[in-house]
């Protein structure tokens, strides 16, 4: 019973994302781009450099590279915190 | 590993390093930049790892002193970014100014190394975040999978 | 319909990954199977979001020796960075806690460590 209910919502999820999806997105290569576009044609006056994406990353959408740098702590405090080993062993 | 291999590998290991820190700091002139200038050191420190065993590397990369360099380069980020409060809280206050603060002519041009303001500073701190981050995280998981810690 | 199906390839294909990654994580039981499913997921997401920026007969967005050519969005390019980085951590927190999980319980089946005991 359990094994229809999951086979059913894969395959009305499948088919709503191929073709219901499909008729509201955007033709491929022509994206909607008035921000991209305002940042490109200024990047090089207001960051200063050459790299666009690294002005993007830094300078402009710095706030998530704050909140990105706080995972990556938090994640690889977590796998120095699993992987200790135990101090007492239990006696099974 | 065999004598060739670890003899390549710590040869190699000078190129890596090279290679990985010219990426991280011309972050704002071709691509690059922080994240994947780490990426490439630590997979260097992989590789070291993979041709030493991790016994021996265990020596030399101590848990305090790779927890002292990845929270070094999160305070780095954090005192740049509060650095320029008096306009907003991440501004570019180095644009125009004397360090690292020239400004590149419109539309295609050599690069100049020295420009870009705020990013080559915060390029270096994340580079050292993301180095020390994902060498500790490969060294923890080699090390308790042969059954020995982490030393203090 | 079918020309907008191959017009738009690179979606499609970012949409086939994402429901092989579905099948996995729904009806697979070992643990190192729905690691794996879990890695496929962000990659085909980094796909989509790599392919919503392009723009047709585009250059890198990078300023030092460029050719002449509309720009790529770099908006998206600069979410994908990140996510990548982030993937590689996370699927290390979660290999971590399957060893703790084999090492406890013996098996690498999910349905023998499914109830909490005490």
């Amino acid at each position: 019973m359990r094994q229809i209910f999951a086979w059913l919502f894969l395959i009305v999820l499948m088919v709503f994302l191929v073709i219901g999806g499909f008729e509201m997105m955007h033709p491929f290569g022509e994206p909607p781009s008035t921000m991209d576009q305002y940042i490109i044609d200024n990047a090089q006056e207001e960051a200063g450099s050459n790299n666009v994406v690294g002005a993007v990353v830094f300078d402009y959408r710095g706030f998530d590279t704050l909140g990105e740098a706080t995972v990556l702590f938090a994640a690889v405090m977590g796998v120095l915190f699993v992987l200790r080993a135990s101090e007492k062993k239990e006696e099974t | 590993m065999s004598k060739i291999v670890r003899t390549v590998a710590s040869q190699l290991m000078a190129f890596v390093l090279v290679f990985g820190l010219y990426v991280i700091m011309h972050g704002h002139v071709t691509p690059g930049g922080g994240f994947q200038g780490g990426a490439i050191i630590a997979s260097g420190v992989v590789m070291l790892i993979v041709a030493f065993g991790s016994g021996q590397i265990k020596k030399f990369l101590r848990e305090r002193r790779l927890s002292m360099v990845e929270s070094s380069g999160a305070l780095l980020f954090i005192l740049v970014a509060f650095a320029g409060i008096g306009t907003v809280f991440f501004y570019n206050f180095l644009v125009g100014s004397r360090i690292f603060g020239g400004i590149p002519p419109t539309g295609s041009n050599p690069g100049d190394v020295w420009t870009g303001g705020v990013i080559p500073l915060m390029n270096l701190a994340v580079g050292l975040k993301v180095t020390a981050g994902l060498s500790a995280a490969v060294l923890a998981l080699a090390l308790f999978s042969s059954g020995e810690e982490m030393e203090e | 319909m079918t020309e907008t199906l191959i017009g738009n390839f690179p979606f499609v294909a970012a949409v086939v990954l994402m429901g092989i990654a579905l099948y996995i994580l729904i009806f697979r039981r070992n643990l190192i199977k729905i690691v794996m499913g879990i890695t496929i997921l962000s990659s085909s997401v980094n796909l989509f979001l790599v392919t919503l920026g392009y723009r047709a007969g585009g250059i890198a967005p990078i300023y030092t020796d460029a050719p002449e050519g509309p720009m790529v969005l770099p908006v998206v390019q600069a979410l994908t960075l990140t996510n990548i980085v982030i993937a590689v951590a996370t699927s290390a927190l979660i290999l971590s806690l399957v060893i703790r999980i084999y090492r406890h319980t013996g098996s690498l089946d999910s349905k023998k460590s499914r109830r909490m005991k005490g």
